[in-house]
């Protein structure tokens, strides 16, 4: 009776991906936004190079999470607006599948913007942002995001302020995942010793593990009438 | 008394947004292959009603059995026997028609050999055959209405749901939709269709339901009754 787990999952993230790939709407305007974005911190901090090693991490994690927040809300409104959550809703799918479905698609969509943005940093930023550790707290990061982003936007979307709403209800959230992830980054571009960063990067594992649990969990409360 | 024949099967069914009834003490049986048209003018809780049936929204009173299962516990074995048509299409407008289908197929669970094999059938069926690979964005309305009812179906529902299909659509697509509705009974489904157009719920189904207010003001088999004025006095 019921569509098992991965069927659902990947007919989801297939969908999404398709219809992303066909459309290019996420992309481009994630992928935008964070251009601009870096070159603008890029300018603005041209003068102090110092300072502009200082930020570079903040610079990058702030500009994944502004670019999430634009693509989540935008994922979720074409969702809302084309009714096809609750064509999902009526199907019989867990609401669990419903969830890493959507979360994988933002991931990978996320994702995109984020491997993007690396080479494009190292290049305007003279440091190297393309090594495994700094890629690999990316990754989590990104999914960090994508975990919250997706759980916040199913709820913000039914909502009539939602373009205002999901950066307000996202941003304090978020919050232990940034700053957890600018000191992982930091400490591996400054050339720390490993157990610093190592230790800041499971900590940013952890935090998105028991986030994603949390928001497994609550998923059915938020789609449910 | 208790109809255990009847595929849909409502108890003193009621629905409240916080202090706000939607629905109250709503009695209702549908049997297999019965049409069942719900008539009532806009907030009078048909669309309510419909979420209810489709587990789309939880009952906050009463008792709710579709297909022998109860809802909202059973919910998800529910699903699987319900075919949904929104007022909306429901379709992603960046798919072709026949990803839209693949799509919902596999939603509901139906292997990849026999889903080509239905989405075949289907678009042949409600003649989308030609424009299977165009993207549903470029469709009309009545295009969109068709493949959402081949949505709808794929899944060979026992139920039919339908939220004011008629609206928006040209004659032809009136038509069309006639037929469609005309096969999926012939085929033993159970209908229950919304509608405020009182024009077109006679021509199709065996009974009318009259909602206002969130209560059923009346039920009985069209045909022997005066709908007009019994719509008129429940809309009033």
């Amino acid at each position: 009776m019921k569509t098992p787990f991965i069927t659902g999952v990947a007919a989801i993230i297939k969908k999404d991906l398709r219809a992303e790939i066909r459309s290019r709407e996420l992309l481009s305007v994630m992928g935008l936004f964070a251009l601009l974005s870096v070159l603008l911190f890029s300018f603005a901090l041209e003068l102090d190079r110092q300072a502009r090693e200082e930020v570079v991490s903040g610079v990058l994690w702030v500009t994944l999470v502004f670019a999430s927040l634009l693509g989540l809300n935008r994922s979720m409104a074409l969702e809302r607006d084309q009714g096809g959550l609750d064509a999902i809703l009526a199907a019989p799918v867990s609401r669990a599948a419903i969830f890493v479905g959507k979360l994988l698609g933002n991931f990978v969509i996320t994702g995109i913007v984020g491997f993007v943005l690396l080479p494009l940093m190292t290049a305007l930023y003279g440091m190297n942002l393309l090594g495994g550790p700094v890629i690999l707290t990316t990754v989590i990061g990104i999914f960090g995001f994508a975990t919250v982003g997706t759980l916040l936007a199913t709820l913000t979307v039914q909502t009539r302020a939602r373009e205002a709403l999901l950066p307000i209800a996202m941003l304090p959230i978020v919050l232990p995942f940034v700053l957890t992830a600018v000191r992982a980054t930091k400490a591996i571009l400054s050339g720390a010793a490993a157990n610093e960063w190592q230790s800041a990067l499971g900590t940013l594992a952890a935090i998105t593990l028991i986030y994603f649990l949390l928001c497994l969990l609550l998923y059915e409360y938020v789609v449910e009438e | 008394m208790i109809d255990e024949s009847a595929i849909i099967l409502a108890e003193r069914l009621s629905k409240a947004y916080g202090n706000l009834p939607a629905l109250q003490g709503i009695d209702l049986s549908v049997k297999p292959g019965e049409f069942v048209a719900l008539l009532g003018a806009n907030g009078s809780g048909k669309s309510t009603l419909l979420r209810l049936l489709s587990g789309l929204s939880k009952p906050t009173g009463g008792r709710l059995r579709v297909g022998g299962w109860e809802m909202p516990g059973e919910a998800m074995a529910v699903r699987a026997r319900i075919g949904l048509v929104a007022h909306q299409p429901l379709l992603y407008e960046n798919l072709t028609a026949r990803e839209n289908l693949d799509f919902y197929g596999a939603l509901y669970g139906i292997d990849r050999r026999e889903r080509a094999r239905r989405i075949q059938d289907s678009l042949r069926a409600f003649d989308l055959h030609k424009r299977a690979d165009s993207l549903a964005r470029t469709f009309s309305r009545g295009l969109k209405q068709r493949l959402s009812i081949a949505r709808a179906t794929l899944h060979q529902p026992d139920v039919l749901l339908l939220d004011e299909p008629y609206s928006g659509l040209d004659q032809r697509a009136v038509a069309l939709l006639d037929e469609m509705l005309a096969a999926a009974r012939a085929e033993g489904r159970a209908i229950v269709m919304s509608t405020h157009q009182l024009r077109r719920a006679p021509a199709a189904a065996d009974r009318a339901v009259v909602l206002s207010r969130g209560r059923i003001r009346f039920d009985a088999a069209i045909g022997s009754l005066d709908l007009s004025e019994i719509y008129r006095s429940a809309s009033a």
